[in-house]
C-alpha cells in the first residue's frame, strides 16, 4: 500500500510507519475475536501543519487520534513523535509526553467538574511539578488570552459551551505543546461559536506555529485545515492539501 | 506533581462529597473511639490491680489452717485452729524466710466519745506492718516489748480513724474495744481495696498477745487464724514453700502419706493470675474494638471503589492532561488516608471524652497513655493505606483511553 503525503519539510513532528491497531474481544465461549481497526497506516505530519482527519464512524479516526495522543498504544508499527518512538514508551513516559508535548481538546470539553476554570487550566502545570501559586498565575494569563479572565472563578457548569471549550483550549495550551489534538471540538457548539473556535485554532496555528490535528465529520469545519486526511475502514483513502488549487489524490 | 498539590486535590475531592466523606469517616471515628475507650479501660484495670498488688507487699505467702477430718467428715479449711503463734516464730527462723506475722481476727465494736464503729480487729506482731507493706500516717505502731507486755495499744486503719475521730487527731486518745480501754498508738495510711474487694483500711490492729488474752481468745491457746510469711527473694519462693510445708508437717507430727492440716498459698502467684487476667481483659477489649475499626476500613474501601468507578472519566481527563499512574494512585490513597486520619483524630477525642465520662460516672480508673494515642493514630493511617490501596491501584491502572471513553 502506498500513500501520498502532502508537502514535506525536513522536520516531521509525527511520523507513523505501518501502524496497525486491533482489539481483542472475548466472546461468550471465551474465544478471543480480534477486530482490526487500523491497517498499515503510514503518515507524516510536519511541524506547523493544520490537518483535518475525516471519516465515518467506525472508520478508525478516533482510534488514530487516541494513538496520536499517546492515550492508546498501537498493536504494531512505529510512531515517532518529535523524533521519539513513543510506541516503545512506558505508561509514565507517555503521561509525561501527554503533559508536555500534546494538548487535548475534546468534543464534550472534558473539564473537571466542580473546579474553577482557573484550576482546570492550571492542573496540567501541577502535574508538571509547578507549585499551585505559580500555576494559577500562568493559568490566569492563558485565560486572559482567550478572553476569559472574568470567568476564572466560574465552574464549568456556569459557563456556556463556547466558554467551556475556550477553557479547554487554554488548558491544552498551558504547557506550550507542539501538538494540539482536537476531537470534534465543535461537535457540541452552535455554528457561530464553532467558527469562533475554529478561528482561534487557525490563529494558534498561524501565529504560534502549533501543529493542529483535528477530527471532524463536518466539511465546513475541515475547510479551516490546510490538509485533509480521509479514513475509511481503517485505511487512509484521501490525503490532500486542502486548498482550492490542490487536486484530490485518491489512494488505491 | 508535588505532594501539597495532591493533598489539595484530595481535600477538594473530599469536600465535593461532604455527606459521603462524613459518613465514611464515621466508621473510622467509631472504630478509633472504641479502641481508645477500651484500651483506656483495660489499662485502668491493670494499673488498679498493679497498685493493689504493690500495696499488698512482696514475696508473700499466706498460711491458713487446713481442713481436718474426723471419722470420715471433712470440716473444711480453717475449721480447726491447727496453726499457732509458735509455728509462725519457727517459720521465721527458716533460711528462705525474712519475716512472719501471725494473725488472729474477729469483729469488734469500737467506741470513742459518743461515736461507735464496728470493724475487723487484727491481732498481730509488729512485723505485720512491714510484711503487709503498710505505711504510717501518724504516730507509731506497737513494738516487740508492747507485744511481750500485751499492751493495750491500737493502730487504726484510715477508714476506722475517720469514722471514730473525724478530723480530730486520734494519736494518744483512748478508745474502747469491746469496752476495754486502748490507747491509739498510730494511724495507717490508706491502702484501698484488697484483690478480693475488701476495704483494708476499715480495720484496727492490736498486739496478738493482747488480742489473744482479752479480745479474740478461744479454747485453743496460742492458735491463730492465719499467718503472713514473707520470703527473702522472689526467685526462691518455690524453695520457701517446700521449707514451710516440711517444717509445719514436722511440727504438727503429720505422718507420711497423711494430708497437711494447713495450706500454703503463694500470694504473688495469685497476684500474677490477677495481672494476667487484667492483661487478657484489655487484649480482648482492644480486639473487640479493633473489629469496628476493621469494619470502618472495609467501609472506606467500599466507598473508594464506588468513587473510583464514578470518577473514571475524571481519571481519564487527568491522565490525558499528564497525570501519571503515581499521581492518580497518590491522590486516591491520600483521600482514603485523610478520611482515616481525620476520623482517627475525631475518634481519639471522642474516645478520650468517653473515657473521662466513664471515669466520672462509673467510678473506674481510666488511664490514657501517649502510646495509646500514637497507636490509634498509627492504626487509622494503616487502615487507610491498607484499605485505600486497592481502589487507588485500580484507579491508577486504568488505561487512559478506556477511562476517557467511560460514560
Amino acid at each position: 500500500m502506498s500513500s501520498i503525503q502532502a508537502t514535506h519539510s525536513a522536520d516531521p513532528l509525527i511520523h507513523i510507519e505501518n501502524l496497525c491497531k486491533s482489539y481483542g474481544l472475548q466472546d461468550a465461549d471465551g474465544k478471543t475475536i480480534t477486530t482490526q481497526v487500523l491497517f498499515d497506516i503510514n503518515l507524516t505530519i510536519n511541524r506547523g501543519e493544520f490537518v483535518a482527519i475525516m471519516g465515518h464512524s467506525g472508520s478508525g479516526k478516533s482510534t488514530l487520534m487516541n494513538i496520536l495522543g499517546c492515550l492508546d498504544t498501537p498493536t504494531s508499527g512505529s510512531y515517532w513523535l518529535s523524533g521519539r518512538n513513543v510506541a516503545a514508551l512506558s505508561s509514565n513516559e507517555l503521561a509525561h509526553v501527554r503533559n508536555q508535548n500534546i494538548g487535548f481538546v475534546f468534543q464534550g470539553f472534558n473539564l473537571l467538574k466542580r473546579m474553577t476554570a482557573l484550576d482546570n487550566v492550571a492542573t496540567p502545570l501541577l502535574y508538571a511539578g509547578v507549585n499551585r501559586a505559580n500555576s494559577r498565575k500562568q493559568a490566569l494569563e492563558f485565560l486572559r488570552r482567550t478572553g476569559l479572565e472574568n470567568f476564572a472563578m466560574h465552574q464549568p457548569n456556569q459557563l456556556s459551551g463556547g466558554q467551556q471549550q475556550r477553557v479547554a483550549i487554554s488548558r491544552a495550551l498551558i504547557n506550550h505543546p507542539q501538538l494540539i489534538l482536537a476531537d470534534e471540538p465543535t461537535g457540541n457548539l452552535d455554528t457561530q461559536t464553532s467558527s469562533e473556535i475554529m478561528l482561534l485554532f487557525e490563529q494558534l496555528n498561524r501565529d504560534q506555529g502549533i501543529t493542529i490535528v483535528l477530527v471532524t465529520h463536518e466539511d465546513d469545519i475541515a475547510a479551516h485545515a490546510k490538509r485533509l486526511i480521509r479514513l475509511k475502514d481503517g485505511h487512509i483513502i484521501v490525503d490532500k492539501n486542502n486548498t482550492v488549487a490542490t487536486t484530490l489524490h485518491e489512494v488505491t | 506533581m508535588n505532594l501539597f498539590a495532591i493533598i489539595g486535590e484530595a481535600l477538594r475531592a473530599l469536600r465535593q462529597n461532604r455527606l459521603r466523606s462524613g459518613l465514611t469517616m464515621l466508621g473510622m471515628i467509631i472504630g478509633v473511639a472504641a479502641v481508645v475507650l477500651m484500651l483506656s479501660i483495660g489499662q485502668g484495670a491493670r494499673t488498679k490491680i498493679n497498685e493493689t498488688i504493690a500495696a499488698m507487699g512482696s514475696n508473700l505467702f499466706i498460711v491458713v489452717p487446713g481442713a481436718t477430718s474426723s471419722g470420715g467428715f471433712s470440716f473444711g479449711s480453717g475449721s480447726v485452729r491447727t496453726l499457732t503463734i509458735n509455728d509462725a516464730y519457727a517459720i521465721a527462723e527458716l533460711s528462705s524466710i525474712s519475716a512472719t506475722a501471725p494473725i488472729t481476727s474477729g469483729t469488734v465494736q469500737l467506741n470513742y466519745a459518743a461515736k461507735n464503729w464496728s470493724t475487723i480487729i487484727t491481732g498481730t506482731t509488729p512485723n505485720y506492718f512491714a510484711v503487709g507493706n503498710w505505711k504510717i500516717e501518724s504516730g507509731t505502731v506497737f513494738t516487740e516489748s508492747d507485744l511481750r507486755s500485751a499492751a493495750r495499744l491500737a493502730v487504726l486503719g484510715s477508714v476506722t480513724a475517720k469514722n471514730l475521730f473525724g478530723d480530730e487527731d486520734p494519736v494518744g486518745k483512748t478508745i474502747r474495744i469491746t469496752n476495754r480501754p486502748f490507747m491509739v498508738a498510730g494511724v495507717l495510711m490508706a491502702k484501698g481495696q484488697s484483690l478480693t474487694g475488701r476495704d483494708q483500711d476499715d480495720a484496727v490492729f492490736i498486739p496478738i498477745t493482747t488480742s489473744e488474752r482479752q479480745i479474740t481468745g478461744n479454747q485453743f491457746p496460742g492458735s491463730i487464724r492465719y499467718m503472713l510469711v514473707q520470703g527473702k527473694s522472689a526467685d526462691d519462693m518455690d524453695i520457701a514453700e517446700i521449707e514451710i510445708t516440711q517444717l509445719l508437717r514436722q511440727r504438727h507430727r503429720i505422718a507420711k502419706g497423711k494430708e497437711n492440716d494447713f495450706t500454703v498459698r503463694n500470694l504473688t502467684a495469685i497476684a500474677d493470675v490477677a495481672t494476667d487476667a487484667a492483661k487478657i481483659m484489655s487484649i480482648v477489649l482492644g480486639a473487640i474494638a479493633s473489629v469496628s475499626l476493621l469494619v470502618g476500613g472495609i467501609g472506606i474501601m467500599n466507598i473508594m471503589l464506588v468513587s473510583v468507578t464514578e470518577r473514571t472519566r475524571e481519571i481519564g481527563i487527568r491522565m490525558a492532561i499528564g497525570a501519571n499512574q503515581r499521581a492518580i494512585l497518590t491522590q486516591f490513597l491520600l483521600e482514603a488516608m485523610m478520611i482515616c486520619i481525620m476520623g482517627g483524630l475525631i475518634g481519639l477525642l471522642l474516645g478520650i471524652g468517653g473515657a473521662w465520662l466513664v471515669s466520672q460516672f462509673a467510678d473506674m480508673l481510666i488511664v490514657i497513655t501517649l502510646g495509646m494515642i500514637g497507636l490509634a493514630f498509627l492504626f487509622s493511617s494503616a487502615v487507610g493505606i491498607f484499605f485505600g490501596f486497592y481502589p487507588a491501584k485500580k484507579a491508577a491502572s486504568l488505561k487512559p483511553v478506556d477511562a476517557l471513553r467511560y460514560e
